[in-house]
């Protein structure tokens, strides 16, 4: 049984369709990377997943259970799904430390002791553990990006989300938030993501899912849809990001 | 026969100061109480409640504080049908009258955090109250602190306006002073220097606290 499931998912904003009859699976263990264009509803997805967003109709199920959307119910829900912003969203009044042990103590109720703990591993995760009584202002972009994902990682959730984490961030400090992506793909975390990177897309991701008008226009492993694009929409789009992207794409495959 | 300045009348304007103290003390402490609920109601998503808030602010900030004062002694007299003290009618004024500002100055703050700090922290699982105590508020209360405090000096100085109902704070006393010694240019300066002695070092402090948080924070400042 996947581990999510949606299922003809639609939205709009206005007149504005973001999804239209989107259908998606991920089993756990599974990384699935969402690329396309901008505006083409890769962001609005994730934000449907874990409630962000309510979609107008369509069917999410969790575990096997339509996900509700009730406060509760999305508490519930959010204990269990993680999500990484772009802009890194840590609170720049804690530390480090409080960022992360901040929810699982107050929503989950973990002892303090625990959550130090659990701070200290997610830190050594990341590699910061040295960072843990700094304020986020006083940490790089790459840094609080990477402090951001040990906080997610904290409430110990079975599924994470990422939308364009690497976006804002100078290219120099791209590499060090991707490494930590990879090592969470090799250590079998499920993920989705929505990125950019398509080298790391490649790389780590066992399903690319090429969304296009707010629709799942393609779907594949990595090796197919690189190299043997079926639309001309994906074709384009590889082309336009990746101008060598296919010649490389290639070679690997 | 006229009486000229000296020391019992000095003595006689410090005693009066701490009404004026007092009373700021009460408005600030109440207001702030009030202006609280005002603040949070404000801010949620049930729409009624934003109007009976935004009614209450539009009333209190678009009429004089006077007028309320009026209102409030007269109405209060009217309602017990006899004379009634003072006190009772600013403090209540001028509670209600902190509560609408302070109420207005807080929602500024609370609005002002990123709604992308909700997002987080909703993301996280935290319930309304504790994305509000943890992540909301904390940072809210570092922006609302020059404002609260301009709002406290102007507070100190406005309560002066209690003297017109007879209550007898600094003004009033340095009114009655200047009555028995026909001296307003040494009373006046003195009941002023008096209000400065106060407000100041408010300032002053006020720019410590927010000093002293943004080392907290991590922020470097160019003074």
């Amino acid at each position: 049984m996947p581990i999510l499931a949606l299922n003809g998912i639609c939205k709009r904003f206005g007149s504005h369709v973001a999804l239209e009859d989107v259908s998606l699976t991920i089993e756990s263990g599974e990384v699935i990377a969402i690329i396309g264009r901008s505006g083409s509803g890769k962001t609005t997805l994730l934000r449907c997943i874990n409630g962000l967003e309510i979609p107008d109709s369509g069917k999410i199920l969790f575990d096997g259970r339509p996900v509700q959307h009730t406060r509760a119910a999305l508490r519930a829900l959010r204990r269990d799904i993680g999500i990484v912003f772009q802009s890194f969203n840590l609170f720049p009044h804690l530390t480090v430390e409080r960022n992360i042990t901040l929810a699982p103590m107050v929503a989950k109720g973990v002892s303090l002791a625990d959550a130090r703990q659990r701070a200290r591993d997610v830190l050594r995760q990341v590699d910061l553990e040295d960072k843990i009584d700094a304020v986020p202002l006083q940490l790089s972009g790459g840094q609080q990006q990477r402090v951001a994902i040990a906080r997610s990682l904290a409430m110990q959730p079975r599924l994470m989300l990422f939308d364009e984490i690497t976006s804002a961030l100078d290219p120099e400090l791209v590499g060090e938030v991707i490494n930590v992506l990879e090592k969470l793909a090799t250590e079998g975390m499920t993920m989705i993501l929505v990125t950019h990177e398509m080298g790391f897309a490649r790389a780590a991701a066992d399903t690319i899912v090429f969304m296009h008008q707010g629709r799942v226009w393609e779907k594949g492993p990595p090796s197919q849809l690189f190299t043997a694009p079926t639309t001309a929409e994906l074709a384009n789009f590889i082309d336009a990001i990746l101008p060598v992207g296919r010649v490389v794409a290639d070679g690997v495959g | 026969m006229n009486r000229s300045f000296g020391l019992s009348e000095f003595i006689y304007l410090l005693a009066a100061l701490r009404w004026t103290l007092l009373l700021s003390l009460i408005a600030f402490v109440g207001g702030g109480l009030v202006g609280f609920v005002i603040a949070i109601l404000r801010t949620t998503n049930s729409r009624v409640l934003r109007l009976l808030t935004v009614g209450y602010i539009q009333l209190f900030q678009g009429t004089p504080v006077l007028m309320q004062l009026f209102l409030f002694y007269y109405g209060l007299a009217v309602l017990y049908n006899m004379q009634v003290d003072a006190w009772p009618a600013v403090a209540l004024a001028f509670t209600l009258y902190a509560g609408a500002f302070l109420g207005e100055i807080w929602r500024g703050s609370i609005q002002a955090i990123p709604r992308t700090q909700w997002e987080a922290s909703a993301c996280l699982s935290l319930s309304y109250i504790q994305q509000l105590r943890f992540v909301i508020l904390p940072q809210a209360m570092r922006l609302s602190i020059p404002p609260t405090v301009g709002f406290l000096v102007q507070l100190v100085k406005g309560t002066s306006i209690a003297a017109i109902i007879g209550f007898v704070e600094l003004t009033r006393a340095g009114q009655l002073i200047v009555n028995v010694t026909f001296q307003p240019m040494i009373v006046y300066p003195i009941v002023a220097a008096l209000y400065f002695a106060v407000c100041w070092p408010l300032s002053l402090f006020s720019r410590t606290l927010e000093r002293r948080i943004d080392a907290d924070l991590g922020i470097k400042r160019h003074l």
